[in-house]
This record gives structure tokens, C-alpha cells and sequence, in this order.
């Protein structure tokens, strides 16, 4: 591994030479080699279009659903080899939040937190996915505002209560990881503010990877951050060191806003 | 918070996971038998049909039952053809054509200039509505009012009016559709230039739209040609070429028809038929050609 | 400007022929019907089982036809939607935009070109020899050979709605749905089923309202009985196909009991396919 790069011990994930393509030679992602801390923030940052959403889709295997894709290197979660799991297992202990709050239309609230269980056709009892509704909700701070609406379909939400009741959809499973892409981009300030707030609380008990365009958030909330450019990842160290000493000129570059 | 209180579920992962292979396995092969008809009736048309295809079955009129049972008797192809039939469809279409396509694209752009007024959507409703009648109920319709009413008797004009009927709202939604996809400002272009409103219809609407209209006509033209009931119904069929309107007149499905019902014609069931996918698929191509060109 | 108005009212104008087809169709069919009707009653027409054409004892009634109609468009119904909508999954969801999902959707779409009296012939060369073979109805005729014909000849129909609804399901809510590890198959059945609900149940209508009005290959396929059907491969008879039959040897009370149930077969599709285009127009 490159000596500059940060390097964490007992990592919950490992990125090892991974390399990711769509179709011909158009490498998306290149040679990436990363650990990722454990209860901690780890942020993505980086150019469009630099592979920060492939590298993030890569290590819970949504990648996989684009055609023509093609996966060199590896992943492993707690030390087990993510591409010897099957997928079901691994979304389950990997959760993913996106870009736009999309709570499923068709369910009501409750069946949108509970909907993991429902679509992996777990067998519960009313009791059981009562507890893991509320737990989840009051975990994302949602309970007490949808608490006489749990019936009714999402769709009143407001777009930040829309993407914390995603959040809570995620937490139901109790996933050691969760990926975010962006997921604040379509807020408001205010809802931004208190999902920050949320993902600081919840790294307490999960591992947050976190990409992002925004770096004051990055700079706020993550412990760690990642550069990426063109595919390859640039710089990767303390969140504090990499905003006050970039090691790289392109993430120096980036970060001033000269590019990006 | 607690972490990884995981209830104590069955893992049905390797279960779920097989339910997933049979299902998508599943979908291929009722796809595969979705599309094998039609490779199946292309098959049989041209295995059983192409050796009655010559010069004379474009040339000649439909043999007499005598001549047909002597060639099938002695083992040769059957004389004669489908002359008769082809003038037949080809008036007939001509017809319908002349009295539903202008019609049509008036009406088109009529919807397409009133859209969301009450008016317009009622007669767009009723067009989507005529467009589901049932065809053999149309020619009942043409029988009432020309066969009974005009010409007092079977005749080609009855079974051209069933077909443009037929034709009508097939045109005028694809008509109005074409109209929506033209960009606005071609038509302030033109309006702000101070040119009068029927000269931006027919100088700029319908030349900026043609491929689009012309697709339409071509498609509901490929829609009638292999028209069966109406016809049974207005025009009966003849053993002669005819072009009078007020006499009946044969059509390739007719003859199609009448050959399915005598035992002696049955080779010529083939050719006619794999003439008549032939003929509605070159028009289905050409239309969408001329669309995808253009679009 | 006058010109404009001129033309706005001639546009007008033209737009009055759909009314006047539609007021001269229910016009003349039903005074063509009326005959019937008078004779039979509306109801003892439509409820009654009889028809017989032998003169002094002349006596019909369209319930064999009316059952015979609605049970095979039913039975194509039945059978199209596996079908279809296997097809459709195929084409908008697992080769989405790929060549092998043109090529299918192509060949489904030569599937509507194929007139229908080749469907009738195809099928009475090669379908109807196959369904003797069983065993259960002596020659082959009969509702499940007519069924079998009509469903191949409206999945083209269903097909073309669903493709469009199932392709507008958001992918968003689909990789929602994949993150929290549903296979595929639970993505079908949990996101893209339930959001794409009202847009194939309108397919579906759409597609029995063609079915109801084949002629045809029903025709040649059913084996003409004017008997209400006693089972899945009885013969029996069609409103569209009675009109076809019967139609050439008709005059008086036959030709406007033909009439009659050419008003019933008239009304019944037009509610269908009203039905099916007011689903489409609020939810899709
Ligand atoms: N489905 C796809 N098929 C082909 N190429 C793709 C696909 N998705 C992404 N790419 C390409 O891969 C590269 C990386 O894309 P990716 O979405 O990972 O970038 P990103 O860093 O997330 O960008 P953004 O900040 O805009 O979200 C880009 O060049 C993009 O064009
Ligand atoms: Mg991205």
C-alpha cells in the first residue's frame, strides 16, 4: 500500500487494487487501495464524473446492475471477501442512502421503514417490526413527526423528512456500513443541517461513507477524506490534515476551488 | 441506540436467490414463446406458399373450381392468380384513402389547435372510441347506410366507405400527435412574419410534420389491407377485375377466404396469404423507415 | 384576421364528421335493430338461448354469443398475460435498451401486422390439428382453440402499454429496493408491480376490447355451434363471428337480430376501451 496514504487499524472495509469499467478501457475507477475506519465519517470528494459513485456503489455491488461492467480487485467487510457473499447478505450488512429521497410511493410510512424485511420476505411478528419501526424512526428523529401519520403513505414529507425516513428504511437492518451519495444535495439548509447532525450521531454505531461536493460539509463531519481524480484516488488522510496540508497539488487545486 | 440486535431469522438468501434464477428463467422462455408464432407463421406462408408465386398469380384472375381440381389432379400447380383481388384492394384502398386521409389531418390539426378545450376532447374521445369498434361492426354500418341505402347492392364503394372509417381515427390522433411534436416556434416563426393562419398550416405545419403524417397514413393503410369481415359484409367479392364502384368487388382477403373454403384451391390459401403479410409488413417497414428518417 | 376565423371554423366544421359517424352509426343500427328487439324484447333477446331461422318459427336471441364472446376473450385474456408480460419484462426490464430487447419488440410488433384471417388459417393448419390430438373436442374447434388464437393475436396489445408503463418505473425506487438485497425478481414484484398497477390493468382492458371484437380467425376456430358453451373445448360462438356467419343468407328477422347483437358487440367494446382510456389518461 502507498506509504502516504492513511492507514487504519482494524478497518471495518478494505479497498484492495480495485478497478472498475464500464465497457471498453473506460476505467471509472483505477487501482483504488483504502481502508476504512471503523466508527468514523469517511468522506469522498472530488470532481464529476472522477468515479466517486461507481467506487461507492462498488462496495455494496449496486455497480452490478449496470450491463457490460467489469470488477477487477476486491473488497473485504470485517476481513469476508464481499464478492463471495451474495448480494442479499451484503446489502443487508451494507446500506445505501442516494442523492434524491426516494421513499417507495406505494407504502405507507411504516411499510417504507420495515420494507428491507418485506422485500428479503422475512417472516416477523407485528411486535417485532413495531420495535424495529420505532427504534429506527426515533434513531433518525422522525418518530415524534410522523407519529399519527405511520399509516398513511410519505409522500406529505418534506424532502428532508422524506431522506430521514431513507435513513431509517436503512437502519431498520442495523447494517455495519452505510453509503451515502450526496444526500443532501437536494436540501435545504436547514434539513442539510440536521442530517449532518444525525450522521454524527449515528457514526457512534456504524461506519458512514459519505461522498460529497460540498467540502464545508466534508470539512464538518467527516474524520477522514478521500480524493478522487479521474478515477484514481489522489489523496487520502485525516479529514483536518487534508483541508490544512494537502499533500497533492490537484487535491490542493480542488479544495481552493480551482477546478471541480 | 443498540447495534446488530438482530432478530432471529431463518436465512432464506440461497432459497430467495434460486426463486430469483427459476423466475427470470421463467420469463425468458415465455418470451421465446411470445415471439414463436409469428417466426412459425412466417415459416408456414413461405414453406407452403412460395411455389404458386409466378407472373401469372400477379396477372391472372382466380381459376374456376373445374380448372383447379384438374391441376391438383395431375400434379401441378394451379393455374391463374389473384388479379382480381390485388385491382381490388388496391381500388378499394384508393378509395378510402381519398375520403379519410384529408379529412383526417383536418381533424387532426383541429384537436391539435384546441388542445384541453371541452369540444375537442370530446370528439378525441370519440375518435380513441371509434378506433375500437370492432371492424366486422363497421361493415355492418356500411352495409345500412350503402349497400342498402346508395348503391342497392353489393359494391366496392360499400367496402371502401367500412375501410375509411376504419382509417379515420388511426390518422387523425397520429395526425395530432406528429402536430404536438413540432417545435412551437416554427409556428411563431412563421405567425410573427404576419403570415395568414392557413398558409402556416399548409406551408409549415404539414411540411414540417409530413414524415410524421405520412407514417400514420402508411400504418393505417397496412392496418385495412388484410380488413376480412367488413368486406364479407359490403363488397362480397367477384370473380372478375372490377372498377366500378357501385359492382362488388374481390379483395386479396376475400379471395383468401372464398380459397379456404374450396377444397381445391387450398395451395393458393398459401400464396395469397403470404402475399397479403408481405404486402401490410413492406408498408409496416416503409412507414417506420420514413419515421425514424425524419424523427 | 377573417381568414383565420374562416379556417378555424372550417377545422370546426370537419371535427362535426366524427359526431355525425357516431349519430348515424347508433342511429341506423339501432332502427335496424328494432325488429328484433320488437319481436323478442330487448331483454328476451339478449337473455334468450334459441336461434332458429326455419320460417313461420323464426326465433333468436344472442346469449350463446354474447357467453361465447365474453369466455373466449376472457380464456386470451387468462392466457395473454404470462405471456405479455413475461415479454415485457423481457424487453423493458432485464435487456432494457439493449439490441436482443429491439429485435423482440419488433418481432411482437409484426405480430399486430399479421391479418387476422392468416391467424385464422395458421391456426386452423396447425393449432387446431395439435388440440384434436388431445383428445378433447373431436376436430379441434372450440373456445380453447379460439382463445389460444385470440391471446396470441392481443399480446401485441398488452405488450406495447406495459413495455411503456414498466420502462417508467423510476429507477431510483428500483436500486432502493436492491440496496436493501431484494433479488430481482422481489424488485418485479414489490416496487415495479405495484407502481406500474393501474398502467397494466388499462393494457389488459384495452387488449380484452380487441379481443371482444375479433372476427375472423374466431370464425374459422370455433366451430360455429349456437349453443352456450358447456366447456373449455366445447364449440360455441362469437357476437362478432354469429355477424360473419350468418350474415350472407340474411334478411327480415335474422338480418336485424344480426343487427341486434352487431349494437350489443358495439356497445360492450366501446365500454371496454372507455374504461381502459380513462385509467390511462388519470394514472399513467
Ligand atoms: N452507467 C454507466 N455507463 C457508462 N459509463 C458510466 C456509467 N456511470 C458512470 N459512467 C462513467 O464513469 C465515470 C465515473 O462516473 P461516476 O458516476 O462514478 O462519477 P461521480 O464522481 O459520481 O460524478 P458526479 O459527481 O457527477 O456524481 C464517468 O466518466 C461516467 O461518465
Ligand atoms: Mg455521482
Amino acid at each position: 500500500m502507498n506509504e502516504q496514504m492513511l492507514q487504519v487499524s482494524n478497518p471495518i472495509l478494505s479497498i484492495i487494487d480495485l478497478s472498475i469499467s464500464y465497457g471498453e478501457d473506460k476505467y471509472a475507477v483505477k487501482d483504488v487501495t483504502a481502508d476504512v475506519k471503523r466508527n468514523a465519517i469517511t468522506a469522498i470528494m472530488g470532481p464529476s464524473g472522477c468515479g466517486k459513485s461507481t467506487l461507492l456503489r462498488a462496495i455494496n455491488r449496486m455497480h452490478e446492475l449496470y450491463p457490460n461492467i467489469h470488477t477487477k480487485g476486491g473488497i473485504k467487510l470485517n476481513g469476508d471477501s464481499i464478492y463471495e457473499m451474495s448480494t442479499t447478505k451484503l446489502r443487508r450488512k451494507i446500506g445505501m442512502v442516494f442523492q434524491r429521497p426516494n421513499p417507495f410511493p406505494t407504502m405507507s410510512i411504516y411499510e417504507n421503514v420495515i420494507a428491507g424485511y418485506d422485500l428479503n420476505g422475512s417472516k416477523l411478528k407485528k411486535s417485532e417490526k413495531d420495535e424495529i419501526v420505532e427504534s429506527s424512526l426515533t434513531d433518525v428523529g422522525l418518530l415524534d413527526e410522523v407519529r399519527d401519520s405511520l399509516n398513511k403513505k410519505g409522500n406529505f414529507l418534506s424532502g428532508g423528512q422524506q431522506q430521514r425516513l431513507c435513513i431509517a428504511r436503512t437502519l431498520a437492518f442495523k447494517p455495519d456500513v452505510i453509503l451515502m451519495d450526496e444526500p443532501t444535495s437536494a436540501l435545504d439548509p436547514l434539513s442539510t443541517a440536521k442530517i449532518e447532525d444525525l450522521l454524527v450521531e449515528l457514526k457512534e454505531h456504524y461506519s458512514i461513507i459519505l461522498v460529497t461536493h460540498n467540502m464545508s460539509q466534508a470539512a464538518r463531519i467527516s474524520d477522514n477524506a478521500m480524493f478522487m481524480y479521474l478515477g484514481e484516488l489522489v489523496e487520502y488522510d485525516k479529514t483536518k490534515k487534508m483541508f490544512t496540508n494537502p499533500r497533492d497539488s490537484r487535491t490542493e487545486g480542488y479544495l481552493t476551488g480551482k477546478f471541480g | 441506540m443498540e447495534t446488530k440486535a438482530l432478530i432471529g431469522e431463518k436465512d432464506n438468501s440461497n432459497w430467495r436467490e434460486l426463486k430469483n434464477k427459476l423466475f427470470f428463467g421463467t420469463v425468458v422462455v415465455l418470451a421465446t414463446l411470445t415471439i414463436s408464432p409469428i417466426l412459425l407463421i412466417v415459416y408456414t406462408l413461405l414453406s407452403k406458399g412460395l411455389k404458386q408465386i409466378n407472373f401469372d398469380f400477379f396477372l391472372k384472375v382466380a381459376p374456376d373450381t373445374l380448372q383447379a381440381m384438374t391441376a391438383v389432379r395431375n400434379g401441378e400447380i394451379i393455374p391463374g392468380g389473384i388479379a382480381n383481388g390485388i385491382t381490388g384492394t388496391l381500388f378499394m384502398v384508393l378509395i378510402a384513402s381519398l375520403m379519410a386521409i384529408p379529412v383526417s389531418i383536418v381533424i387532426g390539426i383541429f384537436l391539435y389547435e384546441n388542445q384541453g378545450k371541452k369540444y375537442a376532447n370530446l370528439i378525441r374521445s370519440l375518435t380513441d372510441i371509434l378506433q375500437g369498434v370492432p371492424s366486422v361492426v363497421l361493415g355492418l354500418i356500411a352495409y345500412i347506410w350503402i349497400v342498402q341505402g346508395v348503391t342497392k347492392g353489393f359494391s366496392a364503394l360499400a367496402g371502401s366507405v367500412a375501410l375509411a372509417i376504419m382509417m379515420l381515427p388511426l390518422i387523425i390522433r397520429s395526425t395530432e400527435e406528429t402536430m404536438k411534436m413540432i417545435p412551437i416556434s416554427i409556428k411563431e416563426a412563421g405567425a410573427a412574419l404576419g403570415v395568414p393562419y392557413h398558409k402556416i398550416i399548409l406551408r409549415v405545419m404539414i411540411p414540417s410534420g409530413f414524415s410524421g403524417l405520412m407514417t400514420g397514413i402508411l400504418l393505417s393503410i397496412s392496418r385495412v389491407l388484410g380488413e376480412t369481415a367488413p368486406l364479407m359484409l359490403t363488397t362480397l367479392g367477384s370473380t372478375t377485375v372490377n372498377f366500378n364502384i357501385t359492382k362488388p368487388t374481390s379483395a386479396v382477403p376475400l379471395q383468401i377466404w372464398e380459397f379456404y373454403n374450396n377444397p381445391n384451391m387450398i395451395d393458393l390459401v398459401w400464396s395469397s396469404s403470404l402475399f397479403l403479410m408481405a404486402f401490410v409488413l413492406t408498408l409496416n417497414i416503409i412507414a417506420k423507415r420514413i419515421s425514424m428518417r425524419y424523427s | 384576421m377573417a381568414s383565420e376565423k374562416i379556417i378555424k371554423n372550417l377545422l370546426k366544421a370537419s371535427s362535426v364528421i366524427i359526431l355525425l359517424i357516431f349519430a348515424g352509426m347508433a342511429y341506423s343500427m339501432i332502427k335496424g335493430a328494432i325488429p328484433a328487439f320488437k319481436e323478442f324484447g330487448l331483454f328476451g333477446f339478449i337473455f334468450s338461448t334459441d336461434w332458429n331461422p326455419t320460417e313461420g318459427n323464426e326465433s333468436y336471441g344472442a346469449l350463446p354469443f354474447v357467453a361465447g364472446t365474453v369466455i373466449t376473450s376472457l380464456l386470451a385474456l387468462v392466457i395473454c398475460f404470462p405471456l405479455a408480460f413475461s415479454t415485457s419484462l423481457f424487453i423493458a426490464e432485464y435487456y432494457r435498451k439493449t439490441k436482443i430487447a429491439t429485435m423482440l419488440s419488433t418481432l411482437v410488433d409484426l405480430l399486430a401486422g399479421v391479418p387476422s384471417i392468416v391467424y385464422g388459417l395458421w391456426g386452423f393448419y396447425t393449432i387446431r390439428p395439435l388440440i384434436a390430438e388431445l383428445g378433447y373436442s373431436g376436430q379441434g374447434y372450440g373456445i380453447f382453440t379460439s382463445g389460444l388464437i385470440l391471446a396470441i393475436m392481443i399480446i401485441p396489445y398488452a405488450t406495447s402499454i406495459s413495455n411503456e408503463i414498466i420502462s417508467m418505473v423510476p429507477t431510483e425506487l428500483k436500486e432502493a429496493a436492491y440496496s436493501l438485497g431484494a433479488t430481482r425478481m422481489e424488485v418485479i414484484f414489490n416496487v415495479i408491480l405495484p407502481n406500474a398497477r393501474s398502467g397494466l390493468v388499462a393494457g389488459y382492458i384495452l387488449a380484452l376490447g380487441r379481443a371482444l371484437g375479433e372476427t375472423m380467425a374466431v370464425t374459422m376456430l370455433i366451430g360455429n355451434a349456437n349453443i352456450i358453451p358447456t366447456g373449455l373445448f366445447s364449440p360455441g360462438n362469437t357476437m362478432a363471428s354469429v355477424i360473419a356467419n350468418q350474415f350472407g343468407e340474411a334478411d327480415g328477422l335474422k338480418l336485424s337480430s344480426l343487427i341486434a347483437i352487431g349494437l350489443l358487440l358495439f356497445a360492450v367494446t366501446a365500454a371496454v376501451n372507455a374504461i381502459g382510456k380513462v385509467i390511462i389518461r388519470k394514472y399513467a
